[in-house]
């Protein structure tokens, strides 16, 4: 397989305007960074949260007025898998002090932690433990470790830069500050970061970034530390269960409001359960799957937003919904490897952008809302994009890795990328020695549900970890900033709700008139709709199977 | 109808009968049963397009995590070959299963008291003696790990050298689904992970240095400083911050050095 006939001819023009390249960078000389107001002016002009007809008005809940995405207004206006008058409650199945929902990186993290507190603890996850979006994560995880060159500070003012200086200032100070823990604890579970013999850590920059201070390992950190997370869990199985294939699709309350557990749904034998606890923890990450606008995603197959449903219908606000974020170097060749994340590590290590003709068009460490915006622009009105073979009307542009090898030295390609080489060594193509065809891919939820500094939100006994919650990035996270924000907040949300659950009695009676309210606000509303959320999982089936299912009932997008 | 007799069917049949828009269709063989299915999906899209909707078996869908281990076989062939489903492209008349699940010993044990050492290791996971070193541990391994490598590594007590090899397991499985010595691979794999970075590598003494310095309240104030600095002084700031080069050795070290 490998790189089209036509495709090679054009990396010979990438392959003619290298050398030189490497000689400027080499010499510390890199392409102009634009302004602040450049930058403004170039994210108006080309970034897709600023297209037309994107956004909607939420009609309904605590942030009605508010326009977001509109793929999640959707999920927002619709009703609840639960109906309410149907809904036994005497009828419990699981009881347990923490219910933590979502089994991904921040989830996990906050079951360690409020196990530690006492806790016993149930993870409840739509897909097995540890798929998710933590375990695609490649680049790194930031934090100011090396005082000889980098504080709390630094990290502070990049991680407000990147953000348009719109970020919650005490969920970011938090952040900065509990950074170095979190690596020290992630260490002391035996996470493999790259290290030098003395056991200083490898750190890169990120795009953003005034300090190199990407800790990683390998193009796998997020993987590293997913799976250090949960073989930790498997060690504590006394107080920590899991259930798996098991996404919550409901909160309950008790009758004063405070939330005392979850229905659940079990995706195998399609029956519900009900979760009594005394906190429940909300960390099932972002919305990748609703492909919104369109766009291919780097998420894992559950990103479809449900927590954000959820703790919405219990009141709790949500934003910075308005923005979502395009990883500038979604793979868009070949085919099946289409949407595919590349790390932006790539580009910390020196990779170029590069239009047709082989020339930089964008300095490769902008933000990447920037960035992406930039390779959109380069691919429309300066219309200077790589035509995608076979996919009429796309195009991407060159992403020059095996410039990393000629900077840093033979074999650091394979070495530094051993994920991202294997898989492009599958479709015949060495990435040490040929470019990469990439464009922008969805990739995060900048924003979501509001929250303080320990987890705690608008809703007693709720809490609020990782991208599901919105604020500490403002509308565009930086690189590494994702690893970390699952680590420090998932952290601290397990240990806030371990302290709850001490001082909390048994939970009395359980409720859903939330819901119920909920159906009513949305009646008068005048939204009369069959859409119902949570939507568990994306919907890829052929529509002419469909057709010929004629006795099947979807209930959204789930037999 | 059998596999082998539908494989004899191939040769004489005609275009299906769904005159689908797509003219590069092939046959595939989903658990023995015959689906006519695009050549350039990779096996988890080509499951959807046959009318499967994943609940198990499918996760990042990117080749990371590990759900979506598939075996197959190709007609002709005597050989077992695997792959993770999201990153493998189907090919005509292959007939593969998904193993979404296989069990496998896992030991509970104390990372801070577990020796990085052989004993240890084969008190956790006796099972480890029993290899035979058949190599179909390695041969079965969708991301070219050298598991018996790291499985002998592991039994002569090199913990860091079943670390370095064993770094790009997803933890799919398919190991232990081949092994006749009935071992858990990659849960071994993970525990001599865990114990090199734990034990056997030096810690990192700059992070502990800061933490130390964050905890002292060192950075308070100039963060309380930021925190309430105006639109304007907060942009001066991040526009004049001293940019590290990306060449810059690793000691290197700012001009200004107040906030450090």
């Amino acid at each position: 397989m490998g790189y089209t006939q036509e495709l090679m001819q054009l990396i010979k023009r990438v392959e003619a305007t290298r050398p030189a390249r490497v000689a400027r960078k080499k010499a510390g000389q890199e392409f102009p960074a634009l302004s602040l107001d450049e930058r403004q002016a170039r994210l108006e002009k080309y970034h897709p949260d600023y297209r037309a007809g994107g956004l909607r008005e939420l009609k309904v809940g605590p942030s009605k007025g508010y326009a977001l995405a509109k793929e999640i207004a959707d999920l927002f206006e619709a009703r609840s898998r639960v109906d309410p008058d149907k809904i036994d409650l005497k009828e419990v199945h699981y009881e347990t002090d923490t219910l933590v929902i979502g089994g991904g990186g921040a989830g996990t993290a906050a079951a360690l932690m409020a196990q530690e507190q006492g806790a016993r603890v149930i993870i409840a996850t739509k897909l097995r433990h540890g798929d998710a979006n933590t375990m695609m994560a490649e680049g790194g995880i930031q934090a100011a470790s090396k005082g000889w060159k980098d504080s709390p500070y630094f990290h502070y003012l990049d991680v407000m830069g990147g953000g348009h200086f719109e970020n919650d200032p005490e969920l970011v100070k938090t952040m900065v500050c509990e950074a170095p823990k979190a690596i020290a604890w992630l260490e002391s579970l035996g996470c493999m970061f790259n290290k030098w013999p003395d056991g200083k850590l490898f750190t890169l920059h990120g795009a953003g970034t005034c300090r190199k201070r990407m800790h990683y390992a390998g193009d796998m950190t997020g993987a590293e530390i997913m799976r250090t997370l949960r073989d930790e869990c498997r060690n504590r199985l006394k107080d920590i269960g899991v259930l798996e294939f098991s996404p919550a699709v409901e909160l309950l309350l008790d009758d004063k409001g405070v939330c005392s557990g979850a229905v659940l749904y079990n995706l195998e034998t399609e029956e519900y359960f009900l979760v009594k606890a005394k906190a429940v923890v909300m960390a099932t990450g972002g919305s990748g799957r609703l492909h919104i606008q369109n766009f291919m995603t780097t998420n894992h197959y559950g990103a479809t937003g449900d927590g954000l449903v959820l703790g919405y219908r219990i009141g709790v606000g949500v934003r910075f919904l308005h923005a979502t974020q395009y990883h500038p170097t979604g793979a868009v060749f070949p085919e099946q490897a289409e949407g595919l994340l590349i790390t932006e590590k790539v580009r910390g290590a020196g990779a170029n952008l590069l239009n047709i003709d082989g020339d930089q068009f964008v300095f490769e460490r902008e933000p990447r809302d920037v960035e992406s915006a930039s390779i959109i622009r380069e691919c429309t009105d300066v219309a200077k994009g790589v035509p995608v073979p076979g996919q009429a009307g796309k195009f991407g542009v060159w992403l020059d890795s095996p410039m990393i090898d000629m900077l840093e030295g033979e074999g650091t390609v394979e070495r530094e990328f051993p994920a991202k080489h294997i898989l492009f060594k599958r479709y015949d193509i060495d990435i040490a020695r040929l470019p990469m065809l990439v464009y922008p891919t969805l990739h995060y939820q900048n924003g979501g549900l509001a929250y303080s500094p320990d987890g705690t939100t608008t809703a007693p006994g709720f809490y609020v970890a990782g991208e599901v919650g919105g604020g500490v990035h403002g509308a565009n996270r930086l690189m590494g900033n994702s690893l970390l924000d699952i680590t420090v907040f998932g952290r601290l949300a397990g240990i806030a709700a371990g302290q709850f659950v001490k001082g909390r009695g048994d939970v009395d009676r359980l409720s859903v008139e939330h819901v119920r309210r909920y159906h009513k606000e949305l009646e008068d509303a005048g939204i009369d709709t069959d859409r119902v959320s949570p939507m568990l999982l994306p919907d890829y089936m052929t529509p002419e199977v469909k057709k010929r299912q004629w006795t099947t009932q979807y209930v959204g997008t789930i037999r | 109808m059998s596999t082998a007799e539908q494989l004899q069917d191939l040769s004489q049949e005609s275009a299906p009968l769904d005159l689908s828009e797509r003219t590069d269709l092939v046959p595939i063989f989903i658990m023995g049963k015959k689906y006519d299915v695009p050549s350039t999906l990779t096996i988890q899209k080509a499951l959807e397009y046959a009318g499967y909707q994943l609940i198990r078996g499918c996760g990042c869908r990117g080749g990371i995590c590990g759900a979506c281990a598939t075996v197959y076989r190709m007609p002709g062939s005597p050989r077992i070959f695997v792959g993770l489903a999201c990153q493998t492209l189907v090919q005509p008349s292959m007939y593969l299963t998904m193993v979404p699940f296989f069990p496998a010993n896992r030991a509970v044990y104390n990372i801070d008291e577990i020796q990085p050492d052989a004993m240890a290791l084969l008190k956790a996971y006796p099972e480890l003696a029993k290899c035979m070193g058949c190599n179909t541990c390695a041969k079965s391994c969708p991301m070219d790990i050298q598991v018996m490598e790291y499985i002998s590594a592991a039994l002569r007590g090199d913990v860091e050298r079943a670390a370095e090899l064993s770094m790009s397991c997803v933890m799919c499985g398919i190991c232990a689904s081949r092994c006749p010595a009935e071992l858990g691979q990659y849960n071994i794999a993970i525990l001599c992970r865990r114990l090199t970075a734990r034990h056997l590598r030096p810690k990192a003494q700059h992070v502990a240095e800061m933490v130390a310095r964050i905890e002292s309240g060192a950075y308070e104030e100039p963060l309380r400083k930021l925190i309430t600095a105006d639109l304007e002084t907060l942009r001066k700031l991040y526009v004049e911050r001293e940019m590290e080069p990306h060449t810059a050795p690793e000691m290197w070290q700012p001009q200004e050095k107040t906030y450090l």
